[in-house]
């Protein structure tokens, strides 16, 4: 039963960290139609930006200060990058690409490509105990914080006038235009916000893997990937859902089942699901 | 008097072993030493790989995420069977590739009951499977990690050894002509224009009465079997095969060269292969001289990517071409 307990809660955690990279991928899908390949940079910015500031200012203050840089990375990617190659999406993809090798390769060259220790509170490297298991307590700061965001989330989306127009935006963007929106400027927004989500989900990663590596984000994307694909493009709560389901199997899968079983059984899912429901769980992107 | 152009650039290929030529600074030692001869036959095979995911991606709109699995299929495979079960090197080429097209065939029956980001997704996903398979070890099969060396006692006398590394070298460079007669092949027939159709506009080719589904298997199919071979061949030339053959960032680099070179155009894949291949190796080599970020060849080669399709859409055969003809 402990280990019951525990793999559920660890498999909690890893879906924490899937949602908040899924969610901001499947916003910036769901609106501008791009393909972020560089999401798992915007990761890598923020773990690192935390990682270096850390030692210098305080753990507190560098947490903010990496969200922000992941924040402050989507807002110029889509600026810079994006924004002139409006509605030609396979460019778009193909800078996300090109984006993605130059940068991870641009933070190996500046901090080596060997893993980083990453440092953490204190009170989060302690376990508690949950009926028999002993817990690590960071889980319950990844699920935490992954559910505060899913509720601010869906606040912001269908409470506040900017949330209006996204929401209106990834069901039909022509429609907003032509009512007189600059829908681009939602997109700068969107990156902003898959940005910092991207920054809280690398320092979250830090403290759940306990290093840092150039290629981390990378390697989350792919099953964030996973995760929006089954969710639903541009759905936040298909992401939540299909993140926990996705965090689960792989957790359940890994432990009782050859190693590397888990990471099949989430493909696998992904193929049923494509072919029973091709547009994913939360079928049109309207129930954002 | 330009359709012989490719003709001159074949026999040259084809005589560059006999040249004792040195290049200062494009190549550390003479032509015919056998580093430069292997990081050549590289090039080649990339070219050649270039221009069969070209195949999908620039001829028939395909954008997979997955053709690495492919080209680990064949190299893993062919490894594989000589260096663990014995098998003479024809025998394991003449079962592999068979093997990997049937593997594409399953799969990209899969892939494409879906289109657009979806397709790419779900080849994605596949190829990553293969890549977890790979470094997991299974059985001990596939050296993790470390990858599998290439068993020497398994292969013709004619391939193995430094003395015979030209003889990789031609072989690669059969390789590059096999894709090349192949996918030029299909661009001239019927089919390369309903393909290009199906980039273009999917649902005209399909009011014309043609499957299209059946065409995209088919080319997916085809793309897959090059991949497969050009992985065996990448195992012959390197002595073995490595997890890189496998990842994701191998599939991207095939997106970079393709798009660099100028993607759907006749030699543009080919030449993009040939040029990252170069770069990659090369800037390896001289990497630790240049200061800061310039030490990543990675670095280097995504900046030029983004560059390119900013201001070269057309890639380097576009800029080319824009030349010999300004408008």
């Amino acid at each position: 039963m402990s280990t019951v307990i525990l793999l559920f809660l660890t498999g909690l955690g890893l879906a924490a960290l899937y949602f908040l990279i899924a969610s901001g991928l499947s916003l910036v899908f769901g609106l501008a139609g791009v393909l972020n390949f560089a999401h798992g940079l915007f990761l890598s910015v923020g773990a690192y930006a935390t990682w270096w500031a850390a030692p210098r200012w305080g753990l507190a203050l560098a947490v903010v200060f990496g969200i922000a840089a992941g924040a402050a990375t989507g807002a110029l990617v889509e600026v810079v990058l994006i924004r002139p190659l409006y509605r030609r999406h396979t460019e778009q993809v193909l800078v996300t690409v090109g984006l993605s090798l130059a940068g991870v390769a641009l933070l190996q060259s500046v901090w080596g490509a060997d893993p980083r220790t990453y440092p953490r509170p204190s009170w989060a490297s302690s376990v508690t105990s949950i009926g028999s298991a002993q817990v690590p307590v960071d889980r319950f700061l990844l699920i935490g914080t992954a559910v505060a965001v899913l509720l601010a989330l869906l606040a912001f989306l269908h409470k506040t006038r900017y949330g209006l127009i996204i929401r209106a935006g990834v069901e039909n963007r022509d429609m907003v235009s032509a009512l007189g929106i600059d829908v681009r400027r939602a997109f700068t927004l969107v990156f902003t916000i898959g940005g910092a989500l991207a920054g809280t989900a690398g320092v979250l990663g830090g403290f759940y893997f306990g290093s840092v590596s150039p290629g981390q984000g990378a390697s989350l994307l792919i099953f964030a990937f996973i995760v929006v694909v089954i969710g639903g493009l541009g759905s936040v709560t298909g992401s939540a859902v299909a993140a926990v389901v996705v965090g689960l199997l792989q957790q359940f899968v890994n432990y009782y089942g050859a190693a590397g079983a888990g990471d099949v059984s989430v493909v696998v899912l992904l193929a049923l699901v494509l072919l029973l429901r091709p547009s994913g769980l939360a079928r049109t992107a309207a129930t954002v | 008097m330009k359709r012989f152009v490719p003709l001159v650039v074949l026999a040259a290929l084809l005589a560059l072993p006999y040249s004792t030529l040195r290049i200062p600074g494009v190549f550390e030692g003479g032509l015919n030493t056998p580093g430069t001869l292997q990081m050549l036959a590289i090039c080649l095979v990339f070219g050649g790989l270039a221009l069969g995911y070209d195949l999908l991606f620039g001829r028939a709109g395909l954008l997979s995420f997955g053709h690495a699995l492919y080209i680990a299929a064949g190299a893993y495979g062919t490894d594989i069977l000589i260096s663990h079960f014995g098998w003479s090197l024809w025998a394991s080429v003449a079962f592999v590739v068979p093997a990997v097209a049937l593997l594409a065939a399953l799969l990209g029956a899969v892939a494409l009951r879906t289109t657009g980001i979806a397709f790419s997704m779900v080849t994605l996903a596949f190829a990553q499977v293969g890549w977890i398979v790979v470094n997991r070890d299974p059985g001990g099969l596939t050296g993790g990690e470390e990858g599998l060396p290439l068993d020497s006692a398994g292969l013709p006398s004619a391939l193995v050894g430094v003395a015979n590394t030209a003889n990789l070298y031609w072989l690669a460079l059969a390789f590059l002509l096999v894709v090349v007669v192949v996918v030029h092949g299909i661009d001239r027939a019927p089919l390369g224009r309903v393909l290009t159709g199906l980039r273009d506009d999917e649902r005209r080719v399909s009011v014309l009465g043609l499957s299209t589904y059946g065409l995209k298997l088919g080319t997916f199919v085809l793309a897959g079997t090059l991949a497969g071979l050009g992985g065996s061949v990448h195992a012959l030339i390197v002595g073995g095969a490595s997890p890189h053959l496998a990842s994701a960032d191998l599939t991207l680099s095939l997106i970079v060269m393709a798009v660099l070179g100028g993607a759907g155009t006749r030699w543009g894949a080919v030449v993009g292969g040939i040029a990252y291949a170069y770069l990659d190796q090369r800037l390896t080599q001289v990497g630790g001289g240049l200061p800061g970020p310039l030490s990543q060849p990675l670095f280097v080669l995504g900046s030029l990517f983004v560059l390119a399709v900013y201001f070269a859409p057309g890639g380097l055969t576009g800029v080319l071409r824009r030349r010999e003809r300004p408008a």
